[in-house]
């Protein structure tokens, strides 16, 4: 792949990529969330179709036509990091689905023998029946059985394959296992790309390294020349000051906390007035669903977490559970504090409009007109007036579930200030985020590991190069 | 460690378990329905039913909902009843033009990304309005074919029975055993893996609507056989009628999963449960009352089996 771009809205996932994968050679992908890799290999298996750049396999160009059904001819295989069986139908039937030539009187018979001697081959000992439907299988399950359809072979080319986490799921044994298939598909002359988390088993599993950074490869080199260190440094933004981190330090402690989470693994989440929090790690360790507990705590759900004040909330995904796609910019925001602006039996309009022309100075909301349709803003703006419902609200806790994906930077910088002015003025923030850079904005920050709190860091502690490596697995192996 | 009844295998025996103990009562209540001559009488009217719940089966597998189901099937009785009586090759042409429509309304629903809901419920005025254009007063004639299929009098076994396991049995192999049913079936659950595959959802979209609206024209004409003539409101009813069959019979709004014995028991079950309430001498008009109460009964039973799953 040469010189690959895609941009979704205002956010580059890839700016430039050169990428090569020689036969017969595992070639590992790390890099944290939002470095791109997903969208590079997306790009290779023709999912998504780059803006710019050429891929090439076999030396062969490919040309704007090329799609997945394409991508297969040429042998391409991919395992995606979304699951993507059918769970309504059968291991064996599900085999059928990617197999177009397996049919006629006896399908069934041979999808069974096929999946099953794949499954026995990469994972034996896996004890899946092929008549077992998908839905009722453990997700580690259906993972096995979904890195297995990728490599069984039915009259057809496989040259490349991407596993994109393809250990997430497993349990150390299994995991085991595969890399030790991977190794043994690669000595036939296969190729393989890995993409993972776990850095022991890229190092264990690879023969060279690609790392990516925002959307760039920043090193490749054979993996015998890596070490733990030297990747995680490499994923790092080496470069940036790491000193800006720490910066904020709120050591006011007035008043008791306004959140005491759940106690586990001896850490202790706690968030007090006038602060700033962050929670890190990789995307889908259990970030989202502790703002949610929390919100729901403050909606006076008892369990393990206690909160004293209301707390709203600040959509990452603005498409589904953030705009009201309808409304006006107007109506978006004022309808967080519909309590607030209620005037004996009707809403008080006036104020409303008043408030929301007070927002858009604040936050510099770039509309001629603030009663225009929510959706003739930009992504960025469309959060901005998102972050204004909240705030307006009279809420102490504000939490953020990544509110910038898909922001521009000159937006961000504008709303930072106004996060650090709303703590100073006593409100409470957990914010949420993929970006490292946006921690540097927090007091303390809790690194989330497989659902849980594994580490809390600030002050010194607190840099790029601890949170990532709380982050990934400490694997004793 | 498998359990001697696991929620699966209860959750696949209850659609067989209720229609056993629905029958079980009849045949308490007035042993007379025992006999040939009664199982004939008794299930008659279930054969339409059960074909109308496969066309709505069709439907439900890739995620859609068809409200135009029991207006087309009048429309489709109304033809039967009528050109296809005087002539012949008019009523077969009209009635091959109802499948392409049908699969036509499938092929809009995928393209343009509609709901199906809205798209069927404004159908259904289109049929109505068609049905009263062919038919305007109740009236016409069955076909003297299908009059003497529906009233065939094999030996030993009732014809609704036969007919019943070859509807079940046909589209059993067909949708659930196929190659083809495969694909059809995994739409309904993973759309998108099914496209990553490289099979084409609009062929499977109009394959399903085409092969409910097929289903659809063989339930008007089944229904005709046996009522002799049609009305444009004829079969209005069948529209929630084949819904409530299709879910009783295990099946699910969402996620493809869909059971063509079960549907056909199902629609059983709901046409029996009319006569059952006719012999326990409950007033007309508590019936449909009645009948959604059985209906509510046994979906509650299904709810407590999938929540017994979960718990585990």
């Amino acid at each position: 792949m040469r010189g690959v771009e895609k941009s979704f809205g205002a956010a580059r996932a890839l700016t430039g990529v050169d990428f090569d994968a020689a036969r017969g050679c595992c070639v590992g992908l790390v890099g944290h969330n939002g470095a791109g890799k997903s969208t590079l290999m997306n790009v290779l298996a023709g999912v998504v179709s780059p803006d710019q750049g050429e891929i090439l396999i076999n030396g062969a160009l490919l040309d704007a036509t090329y799609d997945p059904a394409r991508a297969a001819e040429q042998g391409v295989r991919v395992v995606f990091q979304e699951l993507s069986l059918c769970p309504n139908l059968t291991v064996a039937e599900n085999l059928r689905i990617f197999h177009p030539s397996i049919k006629g009187i006896g399908w069934r018979k041979t999808a069974r023998q096929v999946i099953l001697a794949e499954l026995d081959r990469i994972f034996p000992g896996h004890g899946i029946s092929p008549d077992a439907e998908v839905g009722t299988l453990s997700i580690a399950r259906r993972q096995m059985v979904e890195i297995a359809r990728a490599f069984s072979n039915v009259n057809s080319r496989i040259e490349l394959v991407i596993l994109d986490e393809p250990t997430s799921s497993l349990d150390q044994n299994s995991a085991a296992q595969l890399v030790a298939f991977v190794r043994g598909f690669v000595a036939k002359g296969g190729t393989v790309i890995l993409i993972s988390h776990l850095l022991g088993e890229i190092l264990d599993a690879t023969d060279q390294i690609v790392v990516m950074k925002d959307g760039a490869t920043a090193a490749v080199d054979a993996t015998r020349h890596f070490d733990r260190p030297r990747l995680v440094r490499e994923m790092g933004d080496v470069l940036a000051e790491n000193n800006a981190f720490g910066g904020r330090k709120s050591t006011r402690r007035d008043g008791p906390a306004l959140v005491s989470g759940p106690e586990e693994n001896d850490q202790y989440l706690q968030l007090y007035p006038g602060e700033i929090i962050g929670f890190a790690g990789l995307s889908g360790h259990g970030q989202t669903d502790m703002l949610v507990r929390i919100f729901e705590a403050s909606q006076g759900a008892r369990g393990k977490i206690t909160a004293t004040e209301k707390a709203v909330f600040v959509a990452g995904d603005r498409q589904t559970d953030g705009v009201f796609p309808l409304w006006s910019i107007t109506q978006n925001i004022f309808v967080g504090s519909l309590t607030r602006l209620t005037k004996g039996l009707s809403l008080d309009f006036g104020q409303a409009e008043e408030e929301a022309q007070d927002w858009q100075k604040r936050l510099s909301v770039r509309t001629p007109d603030m009663a225009n349709n929510i959706l003739s803003l930009s992504g960025g703006n469309q959060q901005k007036a998102l972050f204004a419902r909240a705030l307006g609200a009279d809420a102490r806790i504000v939490l953020m579930d990544d509110p910038m994906r898909g922001v521009d930077v000159g937006t961000k910088q504008e709303v930072y200030e106004i996060l650090t002015q709303e703590a100073a003025n006593g409100r409470a923030l957990i914010w949420y985020t993929t970006e490292t850079d946006e921690l540097k904005h927090c007091d303390r920050v809790y690194v989330f590991r497989e659902g849980r709190i594994v580490a809390e860091l600030s002050g010194e502690m607190l840099s790029e190069e601890n949170i990532l490596s709380h982050s990934f697995e400490k694997d004793t192996a | 460690m498998t359990r001697l009844l696991s929620p699966n295998l209860l959750r696949t025996l209850l659609p067989g378990l209720s229609l056993a103990a629905l029958l079980l009562a009849i045949f308490y209540l007035q042993p007379r329905t025992m006999s040939y001559f009664g199982l004939n009488l008794l299930l008659n009217l279930a054969v339409p039913i059960a074909l109308a719940t496969i066309a709505q089966m069709f439907i439900l597998c890739v995620n859609d909902l068809d409200l135009s189901l029991g207006a087309f099937i009048s429309l489709t009785a109304c033809i039967t009843a009528t050109w296809l009586n005087t002539t012949p090759l008019l009523g077969v042409l009209a009635l091959l033009a109802c499948i392409v429509a049908y699969g036509a309304l499938g092929a809009l629903i995928h393209l343009r990304n509609l709901p199906s809901i809205v798209v069927t419920l404004g159908m259904s005025f289109v049929w109505t309005g068609i049905a009263v254009l062919v038919l305007p007063t109740p009236g016409g004639a069955a076909p003297g074919w299908i009059r003497t299929l529906m009233t065939l009098k094999p030996a030993l076994v009732p014809f609704p029975i036969i007919a019943l396991v070859v509807i079940g049995l046909v589209v059993h192999v067909g949708l659930m055993r196929s190659a083809a049913g495969v694909v059809l079936r995994g739409a309904g659950g993973n759309a998108k893996s099914v496209a990553r595959a490289g099979w084409s959802l609009l062929r499977v979209k109009v394959t399903m609507f085409s092969l409910a609206g097929l289903f659809g024209v063989l339930s008007g004409m089944a229904l005709v056989g046996l009522t002799t003539s049609a009305d444009a409101n004829i079969a209005l009813r069948y529209t929630l009628l084949s819904i409530a069959g299709g879910i009783l019979g295990g099946g699910e709004f969402v996620g493809g999963r869909v059971s063509p014995i079960g549907a056909v028991i199902g629609a059983i079950t709901l046409a029996l449960a009319g006569s059952f309430l006719s012999f326990l001498r409950l007033n007309p008009d508590w019936q449909i009352g009645a009948q959604g109460a059985i209906l509510i009964l046994v979906l509650a039973l299904r709810l407590l089996i999938s929540a017994r799953e979960v718990r585990r």
